[in-house]
């Protein structure tokens, strides 16, 4: 089985330098591009591989680019941003590719770089991913010093300067938009589309933001082709996945396997089965913000379309299990409470939805739910669903509300009838102390 | 007062953005960064250096949760509350800490060694329950290993 991205990655040792990475092929692709390929070769090759953003949206990458001006008319600098701000709860895979393989980004990003003709990129990484930072720090000096970065890349004329940036907290930088506002040194609200960041973004110049995941794939689609990436996976969605289980399974972890794997291979083969006295009662496939899924979906390959078809997204593809002796109702407060919190506060829907719902959460929670609470839980699913906020926080949040109250409604029903949380009271989740 | 070195740090930040004003996180990291924190005299400082208001500069620095505005212990704990750490049990992690340093979340020990606070997901869920203290990342935590882990810190 191949595993394109996570190949060289071994964990708990240093990733490859800059030499050991060359000496595996490292930095092939990006010779490749500047001397037989134009961008938009590039383009149509990505494009033509069905390459989908591995950050959660899955949008065709290849089509991504196609909106950013190109030729010599187009405003300049352009830029690359690689959205290395991993922050939905439950998410741990970029991590494996930001501390395990800093070249591959880095390789991936001159790729795509060169596909829209940018010449400024940037990392923005999260603050708490401190050994990737130092890694990436240490990968851009040997990549400049090999020149693959900077002015005349290898000869060919073609340059990019490429920083690290890290943040300073909140999930709402992971929002392209906010992100690039974060990175202007403003708030992290996101901006109103279009104009689209393709034609006006940082700094009002035409850019282009990539999950890492996404821009890790880039340098061997080049290498291999179109077709080689799309089968790798199993599935009508192309290329290999990151996956990733947490909560209570034997062996929790991240794992690159073809696109479409079947939940349960995921969970009982490569997470080890449930916990012994643990059995399982639900699961959110890709991070808080994704539709819970139930028994009934277990042999659903996790790709795209299918987990879609099911009612959910793949989102990013790292599964957080519930299992039976957690409390469905304190874990989706718990979610709440993270929402809440993490609201902009720039859209009222959002800001004095999600405390609203998180309230409710907590006196269910408590045993002072009453029945009217769940269609009070009902309306906000649908009043801070898509179309009626001014980004996609609140209708994330409400992807995991909506479901638990369908499959899960009992247990609501049960907290608000019995007066009290049925589990442990331990579980009650009680967010300050 | 900004001191020479913060200037010369804020300075080169300043010459990689379009307008000063677009380096105002990084300048609060600097201050930050010798500070612990972010003083109402720092962020004018800063304000006055990059052509912002304080005001402006103020809604900006309270928008992150890094940029500390009020003073902190020597070393911040920051323990993940989210989904995957509360569905392995953080709580017995962070009930150990608020009794052992007898505060609570947003508080200061006495002698200044430690701050408390809840952080959202740290990006490492597979190995929960999770803190960070300062640069510094554990997983995979048990309650009996949290002595061990403080006494690191001074």
């Amino acid at each position: 089985m191949e595993k394109p991205l996570t190949q060289h990655i071994v964990p708990g040792h240093a990733p490859l330098s800059l030499k050991e990475y060359e000496k595996v092929g490292g930095y092939q692709s990006v010779r490749k591009i500047l001397k037989e390929m134009a961008p938009a070769d590039v383009q149509n090759l990505v494009k033509a591989s069905d390459l989908r953003g591995r950050g959660g949206a899955g949008f065709n990458t290849g089509l991504k680019w196609s909106f950013v001006p190109m030729g010599p008319e187009a405003a300049k600098p352009k830029y690359l941003v690689a959205n290395a701000d991993e922050m939905e709860p439950g998410t741990f895979k970029d991590r494996v590719l930001l501390e395990g393989n800093p070249h591959q980004l880095i390789e991936g990003m001159i790729v795509a770089a060169y596909a829209i003709d940018a010449s400024v990129s940037y990392i923005f990484m999260r603050w708490a991913y401190k050994v990737a930072a130092r890694e990436i720090i240490k990968a851009l000096d040997e990549a400049y010093a090999a020149g693959y970065l900077g002015e005349n890349i290898l000869g060919s004329g073609f340059s990019l300067d490429m920083h690290l940036h890290t943040g300073v907290g909140r999930y709402m930088c992971g929002e392209e938009t906010a992100l690039l506002n974060a990175l202007e040194g403003k708030r992290a609200n996101p901006r109103a589309k279009p104009p689209f960041p393709q034609v006006s973004g940082l700094f009002g110049k035409p850019t282009i933001v990539n999950n890492v995941e996404t821009l890790c794939c880039l340098p061997h689609i080049i290498n291999n082709g179109a077709e080689w990436f799309k089968g790798l996976s199993k599935t009508g969605d192309a290329g290999t996945k990151l996956y990733g289980i947490s909560g209570r399974v034997k062996t929790p972890g991240c794992w690159e396997l073809p696109m479409g794997t079947t939940i349960r291979e995921l969970i009982e083969e490569h997470g080890g089965g449930m916990q012994d006295g643990y059995l399982f009662k639900g699961l959110l496939p890709g991070g808080a913000s994704t539709d819970f899924l139930v028994e009934e979906h277990l042999d659903l390959p996790m790709d795209y379309t299918a987990i879609q078809a099911a009612g959910s997204r793949m989102g990013t593809g790292t599964m957080i299990i519930l299992d039976d002796q957690t409390c469905p109702v304190g874990f989706v407060h718990n979610l709440q409470h993270f929402f809440a919190q993490e609201s902009c506060g720039f859209c009222t829907p959002c800001r004095e939805g999600l405390p609203w719902v998180e309230k409710i959460l907590l006196a269910i929670d408590k045993g002072e739910g009453k029945p009217e609470h769940l269609l009070t839980l009902d309306f906000h699913t649908k009043y801070l669903g898509p179309g009626n906020t001014f980004c996609a926080l609140a209708p994330g949040a409400m992807e995991p509300l909506q479901s638990a109250l369908k499959y899960f409604r009992e247990d609501f029903e049960r907290h608000i009838h019995e007066h009290h949380c049925p589990w442990s009271k331990a579980k009650v989740w009680q967010p300050s102390i | 007062m900004l001191t020479t070195e913060e200037k010369h740090k804020i300075d080169h930040e300043i010459s990689m953005v379009p307008s000063p004003k677009n380096a105002c996180i990084e300048a609060l990291k600097i201050v930050q960064h010798s500070h612990g924190w972010v003083s109402d005299e720092s962020l004018k400082d800063v304000a006055d250096y990059v052509g912002m208001s304080p005001a402006e500069l103020d809604s900006v620095a309270t928008f992150y949760n890094l940029i500390f505005r009020r003073p902190v212990g020597r070393h911040v704990i920051l323990v993940c509350d989210s989904i995957s750490c509360w569905v392995m049990g953080y709580e017995s992690i962070r009930d150990r800490l608020t009794e052992k340093l007898n505060i609570k979340y947003g508080q200061t020990t006495d002698d200044g060694r430690f701050t408390l606070l809840p952080n959202c997901c740290l990006g490492t869920c597979d190995r929960a329950p999770a803190l960070m203290i300062d640069n510094d990342l554990y997983r995979d935590l048990t309650v009996d290993q949290l002595d061990e882990i403080l006494e690191k810190y001074t």
